[in-house]
């Protein structure tokens, strides 16, 4: 049955994705295009385009695409429910794993040591995503804007995402 | 170190609320989460500390999945449990899968106008300076002596410059924490 393939399909790729995001990208090709079909690559860039554009997860949003493609409302929602689904139990056992070794000191020091390559990480977000936002003077100016919406107004980030937006509607189509 | 003072309860309609608004605005990148978790969940509600927040940050890099995904499961077990985690994970992917349905169905055009674009055009550089706010926040009582540092710096390096996949310099960083016993006998 379709639903069940769409499932099981994209629970194949839920749990063999690591990093997240981008690493998620050729598995979908190998199992969702190249071994079902169920994509062609040019619906496929179309979708990455779209999931760049829309909230969420680049996994989560090729898993509605293509159920919902497949078996209308229902399909998206079982396919993303099978891109979760991995998820959802590895971590909950990592969770409740942890929670029992509370105070234990060799977890204390997996986390001292895990924190600061965390901060790390985070940074080097930074630097990847630096690359692809500032292509140009008005993208610079959208992003001392924000900042100053950040640091200096203080506003909720939720409203400068929706400002930058706005300001970016309005520079980049204009100019 | 002290003991976590008693946390506010966190009711499963808050913590459905509170990741559905996160999860509608997390675009271009689970990384968009960290500025929004941070300031909602962290500083406003305090539901969890930052170091519990940066523990659950190192298992969501590490384990498979989407880290929006990872993220929102745990945070929600943290707080509620199993349950906490359902609730919390449906909130982060309902935003998407309506969106995404939405698009699909009626509008496959919008991605592609023209308005829409620069509108994301604008939102990119926005996400730089929250997730660099993020860094800020969060390194700074993490990264308290120049082990921290150094150890932050490499993880960076290896991730930015040298390609490196995020769960191995996490575990790597694990397996020199043990060596080194660091964290003498914190939390």
């Amino acid at each position: 049955m379709i639903l069940v393939r769409l499932f099981l399909a994209f629970a194949r790729v839920g749990l063999f994705t690591f990093g997240g995001g981008y690493a998620m990208l050729p598995l979908i090709e190998r199992y969702i295009i190249e071994e079902k079909q169920w994509l062609t690559l040019a619906e496929f860039t179309d979708v990455v385009a779209i999931a760049e554009v829309t909230p969420g997860p680049i996994a989560v949003n090729t898993a509605t695409f293509v159920g919902y493609r497949l078996a209308g409302v229902i399909g998206g929602v079982v396919a993303t429910l099978g891109v979760i689904t991995p998820s959802i139990l590895i971590v909950m056992t990592l969770a409740a794993m942890a929670s029992r070794l509370k105070g234990n000191q060799r977890l204390a020091h997996v986390r001292a040591g895990m924190r600061p390559a965390v901060v790390g990480l985070i940074a080097a977000a930074v630097f990847s995503i630096s690359r692809v936002a500032y292509s140009d003077v008005r993208s610079l100016l959208i992003g001392l804007a924000a900042a100053a919406m950040m640091f200096w107004a203080k506003l909720d980030p939720i409203l400068v995402l929706a400002l930058s937006g706005v300001l970016g509607a309005v520079i980049f189509s204009l100019t | 170190m002290a003991e976590p003072a008693q946390r506010p309860q966190a009711s499963l309609s808050g913590l459905f609320w509170t990741f559905f608004r996160i999860g509608a605005f997390t675009i271009g990148g689970a990384y968009v989460m960290i500025p929004l978790i941070q300031k909602d969940i962290v500083d406003r509600r305090g539901w969890l500390t930052r170091d519990e927040f940066i523990d659950v940050l190192a298992v969501a890099q590490t384990a498979p999945g989407p880290i929006a995904v990872n993220t929102a499961t745990y945070v929600g077990y943290e707080l509620r449990g199993a349950i906490g985690s359902l609730v919390s994970t449906l909130g982060c992917v309902l935003p998407s899968i309506m969106v995404i349905t939405l698009v699909a169905a009626v509008f496959s055009q919008v991605a592609s106008m023209r308005v829409v674009q620069a509108a994301f055009a604008g939102v990119r550089p926005a996400v730089v300076v929250l997730i660099l706010s993020a860094v800020i926040r969060i390194g700074k009582p993490i990264l308290r002596s120049r082990l921290d540092l150094v150890m932050a710096a490499l993880a960076c390096l290896a991730v930015a410059v040298l390609k490196v996949a995020p769960p191995l310099v996490i575990i790597a960083a694990a397996m020199v924490g043990v060596a080194l016993k660091t964290g003498g006998g914190a939390k």
